[in-house]
């Protein structure tokens, strides 16, 4: 993962009919990497995706998609970029064919392409025994899918998919994430608006969190959570199978470990950096008998609600 | 553009409003037809009783049957409905099905989906219109067998001009309230009741006349002069209503020999010379009625343009 940013906003700002939407927002999406946009419903998500897009015209502050600015060059934005949006509709009277060939033909892309571009992109979003169905019949996962394809047919450096997940069955979600996932590594970069947490966490690289048009936090989720739970520590679990006093108070004596408290058979350790080994070496010391241990992993959904609790 | 051009103008070919305005089409030839081979001798007894030769291939557009011109009523009707038919969800129906905003994200600047779109439909109109004038000139030329002058294949031909310059105006008009419309059951609903006051009610049933007779009564006891500048402004005010220079147009092209358009004393009538106008003469008589409708559609065609370059995309 280089360092080099596909999307980069500064003080990025919107207002409709007097209320501000989007308030001075700043944040990078760097190449090839998943960024999940995630945050509430009105939280500013799709204006300002639709600003990434030039579809909308941010009232003050700056915005470069591979250098471009998308307001004043919109057309070389939407060459490289691919966008689905959340509520995607087809034009219900043509195939799924008909449907991508005239998206690759507003893209200019040469007839011999085209034909090729559409057979590969339906076979990766698993849609080639439906290519010549007409859309109008098409489930919502099936036009969920059909609009992922539509996106990648034009082979854009960036992809924006808003709510990608939503009205897809467990296993579509599945498909859909590992094809995210795996996008990257075609040269791809993904900005994804979601929010459905545990989703975003399997597949993202790194989040932001809008709320009220405002980004909360920024960064990878385990940092995140650090940063925002823990106040930056590590929170090792230990379970043991029976603990006991003792235990609590040498644990708290090893360097480094700031907090010990007990849950039933598990320990909650804080400590300033991953001291693992030093825990369990103690405790088997301890003639305590160490059932597990492993660095508490924060889920996605804990950063969320702690977020949004303290907005309340 | 190019691209939404062609999908526009193959979504028209394929859909099922195509189907029937051609059924309609069919329909309004065939009584055409049907009006000129009923009342041709009696339309040709009328202006041959001037003039040596007449218009006769004309005359097969311009029969009446029960005092009505048959194909000129039929224009009158279908075009307009045409017009508004295909325009009515240019832009919302877009909007509707998801469509617009994935449209819209695509490398083409946002006029040409309603160039494209406005394009199209002049495509389509266009065929539409030169279907019936086809239909009722092969038909005609095989029933009657007399061949059209040049003169009379240039009136054809400009008054096939102006018809679809009619139906673009009122395609304008229907792709303006699509774009201002959320929904097509307001957007369809609107032009058509402005069509139904500037046709029906100002024009065929004569309400129009009605009107204006009212705001601008010419009586006999004033003076010439007063009652000229009553009729004039009785005139314009009709004009107001496009279906109305439409109208006037037609006959003024297809009609030679009429030379109604404007107020004409007594005294003045028997100066006249029975004779028709020329082509030249004609042309001058109908510019501004030219001049009025292309404004006409490129108002409407500019507001909606304008609104829909200004409208943005929200989230909501």
């Amino acid at each position: 993962m280089n360092e080099k940013l596909a999307i980069e906003t500064r003080n990025l700002t919107k207002n409709y009919d007097g209320t501000t939407v989007v308030d001075h927002l700043n944040f990078n999406v760097r190449e090839n990497e998943v960024f999940g946009l995630l945050g509430p419903n009105g939280a500013g998500k799709t204006t300002t995706i639709l600003m990434l897009l030039g579809l909308s015209e941010p009232a003050s502050g700056t915005i470069q998609v591979y250098g471009y600015n998308p307001t004043r060059e919109p057309l070389k934005v939407k060459r490289i970029v691919g966008y689905l949006p959340e509520e995607v509709g087809f034009y219900e009277n043509l195939t799924a064919r008909e449907n991508l060939r005239f998206i690759a033909d507003l893209n200019s892309i040469s007839p011999t392409d085209t034909a090729r571009r559409i057979d590969e992109v339906l076979e990766m979003v698993g849609l080639t025994q439906e290519r010549d169905i007409l859309t109008g019949k098409f489930s919502r996962g099936m036009r969920q899918r059909l609009g992922i394809a539509d996106v990648l047919i034009k082979e854009p450096k960036l992809v924006i998919l808003d709510e990608p997940t939503s009205g897809l069955d467990p296993s579509g979600i599945n498909q859909l994430l590992e094809l995210i996932a795996n996008l990257p590594k075609i040269g791809t970069t993904v900005l994804l608006s979601s929010h459905q947490l545990y989703q975003v966490q399997r597949v993202c690289h790194n989040v932001g969190i809008l709320s009220k048009g405002k980004l909360v936090i920024e960064g990878s989720i385990d940092k995140l959570g650090r940063e925002a739970l823990a106040g930056g520590r590590y929170i090792i679990e230990v379970e043991t199978a029976e603990p006991s006093v003792e235990l609590v108070d040498i644990l708290r004596k090893i360097k480094g470990v700031s907090g010990v408290e007990a849950e039933g058979n598990v320990l909650r350790v804080s400590t300033d950096s991953d001291l693992r080994s030093e825990i369990a070496r103690t405790v088997v010391d301890s003639n305590a008998s160490l059932v597990q241990m492993k660095v508490h992993e924060f889920s996605l959904d804990e950063i969320y609600m702690k977020y949004f609790k303290e907005e309340e | 553009m190019l691209a939404i051009l062609r999908k526009e103008l193959a979504d028209h070919f394929t859909s099922v409003r195509f189907f029937v305005l051609f059924l309609l089409v069919l329909v309004a030839s065939g009584f055409s037809l049907y009006a000129a081979h009923q009342g041709i001798r009696t339309t040709l007894a009328e202006s041959e009783a001037v003039t040596e030769g007449g218009f006769v291939f004309l005359a097969l557009f311009t029969s009446s049957f029960h005092d009505y011109h048959i194909m000129n009523l039929a224009i009158c009707i279908i075009v307009p409905i045409t017009g508004i038919v295909l325009g009515f969800d240019a832009i919302n129906s877009e909007r509707a099905s998801g469509t617009l905003s994935r449209l819209l994200a695509q490398p083409v600047y946002r006029d040409s989906v309603i160039n494209g779109k406005f394009l199209a439909g002049i495509i389509a109109m266009t065929l539409i219109v030169g279907t019936t004038l086809l239909l009722v000139a092969g038909y005609g030329l095989r029933m009657i067998g007399v061949p059209p002058t040049a003169e009379e294949i240039i009136r054809l031909f400009i008054y096939g001009v102006l018809t679809v310059v009619y139906g673009a105006f009122w395609m304008g008009l229907s792709i303006l309230f699509s774009v201002v419309f959320r929904r097509a059951a307001g957007s369809i609903m609107v032009p058509l009741v402005i069509f139904l006051i500037f046709y029906i009610f100002w024009v065929f049933l004569g309400l129009g006349q009605e009107f204006v007779t009212a705001i601008a009564p010419i009586t006999s006891d004033t003076d010439a002069a007063t009652q000229i500048q009553q009729a004039g402004l009785q005139q314009t005010i009709l004009r107001l209503s496009p279906s109305y220079l439409f109208q006037e147009a037609y006959i003024v092209l297809l009609v030679p020999i009429w030379k109604g358009l404007g107020a004409i004393t007594y005294s003045d009538l028997s100066y006249m010379l029975p004779n028709p106008l020329s082509l030249g003469q004609s042309l001058l008589a109908i510019w501004p009625h030219l001049v009025g409708m292309v404004s006409l559609s490129a108002i409407c065609f500019a507001v909606s343009y304008i609104l829909f370059m200004r409208q943005e995309i929200r989230a909501t």
